[in-house]
């Protein structure tokens, strides 16, 4: 094992499947001669030129859509788009073209792309430039949805988005690219076995007191908040989704219905979000195993605000989500440390 | 910038008459028999969608429905102009691209009916017909929203080297909107074979060329892109045909993109149950006329030339009918898709944890 970031992890797994297939290439803004805004396709142009590493006007739909046809006649082709803000400019073509191709064609053609994004507070970057709206892709039947919360799964995760035949936003949190973790030694290999299977979540640090379920950053931030509460004697489960769409109800039931608790903590907006449909599943699948109401930390239901102080108040924290922890468990009699 | 059908009147605000003014093209050195097969394909694609009107009207076909009645000669005539490698791209008009294209009528027709034989399985309707094998990559729905799909396509051709030209139809509303300026301009500068062709029939459901674009010459408007325009009588089959292939060539030859505006009158409303309030007694007259009937037309000037004849006509008409009617048997005698195939076609790749099948199943199993 070695210890890479998650920035790491994405282009070494990118250049990988550059290697390994002449149909994968990339296109997106300033991914060429400027290297990526975040650095994920440094050297890439230098390696495959200009054919297969695409700079593109800022013209989102035009480019997006342009993958999308590519696709079609079985090129591979992975889109960085440069925020998920900016997604929204080319959603006509996520939701009514790339979601519906396969199906409305009756299975004559798929679109086998990936759009890798980065979004989420946390970085001052004001309203329009800090949201997580994963939510709306989530939602749609014909797309399927990753969100990675380590540099492992950041690597075999993009392994099966770009192999998979369907098309997959691939969800990266702009507070994740510089964090650390352990990878397999051959991560980086083109030939790679390593590939994760869209559609499982994962229970990540096992626990008995109480579930919480998290993805992307989020995931990250629960095993913290694990980690904290476990000081104080309260042994907190942590399910990461990693997928949204589709969603592995199974494993965080499975979950609910071993410790009996459950609170979910989401870098979207509360009402209509992630954890809502979460929470809602929950209800379906484990209600009778229920010792208090489900309870979901989210995004204050604000446009996001540049001033430090608020910006950090608007997004959840270790401290508030170990808090509604505690709420929870103090309500079924469990005791809290 | 060729003008081959060139307006009398010279102001774009002009009637709609003085703008489209007629110059035939010569019959020539044209081979009959070529001539003779424009003309049934014309009548073909007229039968075809008088019968899908039809049926429309019958609640025989569903959803919405529209008719390429008056742009026979278009069709046919852009058709033609393509290689069987080359990809086509259209809107939801596409009905008679699709036969054109080389799809089996009866296959069309049955997808019209929603049933299993159905081009698209019974998945599409009438604005999704699609056929890997002719190369017909798609009815689209939204308006401009197979431009991007389209130079993506010729992205997809000039990577691997190959010589196919990608043909985008769309109708004169989509030059306004964000997704035709993006594509024309990454079309332009990346050097795609892609052939645009707007089909101008001046009015966009009911809004007119003029009250909808700032620059209602239409094949103008490459001009902000350095791609080449040419406009063309879309009532005239062998100018539509040599205007456009003389595009797809140069296309091909030189990778670059070009836009084709065609006229041509659509004869009745934007869709089957539109009764086109908006036009008036004049205009409604005017796209009805057997001036501006393509296939009136073309039958004159054959007729005139003696190549068809009283017999050859009616026997034409009679194949004609009866190969309609034999589609729409077809189509009438076609299964309907069984309900246990509705989660077949969500995702090519199938996904573990599909929980919940049908509307009312639980979400977790028993």
């Amino acid at each position: 094992m070695s210890v890479i970031t998650y920035r790491q992890a994405l282009r070494d797994t990118l250049r990988a499947e550059m290697v390994r297939d002449e149909n994968v290439l990339v296109i997106g803004e300033e991914i060429g001669v400027f290297e990526g805004s975040y650095k994920i396709t440094e050297g890439l142009l230098k390696e495959f030129g200009p054919r297969r590493v695409k700079d593109t006007p800022i013209a989102e739909e035009g480019f997006v859509g342009a993958a999308v046809g590519a696709a079609m006649l079985g090129l591979r082709p992975v889109v960085e788009l440069m925020t998920i803000n900016f997604s929204l400019i080319a959603i006509d073509q996520i939701i009514n073209h790339a979601a519906k191709i396969y199906g409305m064609f009756g299975g004559q053609t798929s679109v086998p792309m990936v759009i890798r994004t980065p979004g989420g507070g946390g970085q001052q970057l004001g309203a329009t430039h800090s949201q997580n709206i994963e939510l709306f892709y989530s939602f749609i039947p014909g797309l399927k949805v990753m969100a990675p919360s380590t540099p492992a799964e950041a690597s075999s995760m993009l392994r099966a988005a770009i192999r998979d035949d369907d098309p997959v936003l691939f969800l990266e949190n702009l507070g994740l690219y510089n964090s650390k973790g352990e990878v397999p030694e051959d991560y980086a290999e083109p030939e790679n076995s390593n590939v994760a299977t869209i559609g499982r979540a994962a229970v990540t640090r096992e626990g008995s007191d109480i579930t919480l379920i998290g993805y992307s950053r989020m995931a990250m931030v629960a095993t913290q908040v694990a980690e904290k509460l476990a000081e104080e004697d309260i042994s907190v489960e942590v399910v990461d989704l990693r997928s949204l769409r589709p969603l592995d109800r199974q494993t965080f039931v499975d979950s609910v219905k071993k410790t009996g608790a459950a609170v979910i903590c989401e870098d979207d907006w509360l009402t209509y979000g992630i954890g809502a449909e979460i929470a809602a599943s929950i209800q379906e699948g484990a209600f009778d195993y229920l010792d208090a109401p489900v309870r979901r930390v989210a995004m204050a239901e604000v446009p996001m605000p540049y001033a430090k102080p608020l910006e950090t108040a608007a997004l959840p924290s270790v401290e508030s989500i170990s808090t509604v922890i505690k709420e929870t468990l103090s309500a079924v009699g469990k005791r809290v440390g | 910038m060729a003008d081959t059908a060139k307006p009398k009147g010279g102001t774009a605000r002009g009637s709609a008459s003085r703008r489209r003014s007629r110059k035939d093209t010569a019959l020539g050195n044209e081979k009959p028999e070529t001539l003779l097969d424009y003309y049934r394909q014309m009548l073909f694609i007229r039968r075809f969608e008088e019968r899908t009107g039809q049926a429309y009207t019958q609640a025989r076909i569903g959803g919405y429905c529209h008719l390429n009645l008056g742009e026979e000669a278009t069709v046919v005539g852009l058709m033609d102009a393509l290689q069987e490698r080359d990809y086509l791209f259209t809107n939801y008009r596409d009905h008679g691209y699709a036969i054109g294209k080389g799809m089996d009528p009866k296959r069309v027709m049955a997808e019209l009916y929603g049933r299993v034989d159905g081009v698209s399985k019974g998945w599409g309707g009438s604005m999704h017909m699609y056929d890997t094998q002719t190369r017909m990559l798609g009815g689209y729905g939204i308006v401009g929203g197979q431009l991007p799909l389209a130079t993506g396509a010729a992205l997809a051709v000039t990577y691997r080297g190959g010589d196919e030209v990608v043909m985008c139809q769309m109708g004169d509303g989509t030059t306004n909107i964000g997704a035709w300026h993006e594509s024309l301009n990454i079309a332009k500068l990346w050097n795609l074979p892609v052939v645009f062709v707007v089909i101008n029939n001046f009015t966009g459901m009911g809004t007119t060329v003029e009250m909808s674009s700032a620059e209602p010459e239409l094949y103008k408007r490459g001009a902000a892109f350095r791609i080449e325009g040419e406009r063309v009588d879309g009532r005239d089959v062998l100018a539509v045909r040599d205007t456009a292939t003389r595009l797809v060539e140069r296309a091909r030859e030189e990778q670059t993109p070009f836009l084709l505006e065609a006229w041509s009158y659509r004869q009745k409303g934007h869709s089957v149950v539109d009764p086109a309030k908006y036009r008036t007694d004049e205009q409604r007259d005017e796209a009805r006329s057997e001036e501006n009937d393509p296939i009136a037309l073309f039958d004159a000037k054959l007729a005139k030339a003696g190549i068809l004849t009283d017999d050859l006509r009616e026997e034409i008409a009679a194949s004609v009918k009866a190969e309609v009617t034999e589609a729409a048997d077809f189509a009438e005698n076609s299964p309907k898709p069984d309900v246990s195939t509705l989660f077949d076609y969500t995702y090519a790749t199938p996904v573990p944890n599909e929980s919940r099948r049908m509307p009312a199943d639980p979400v977790f199993a028993e």
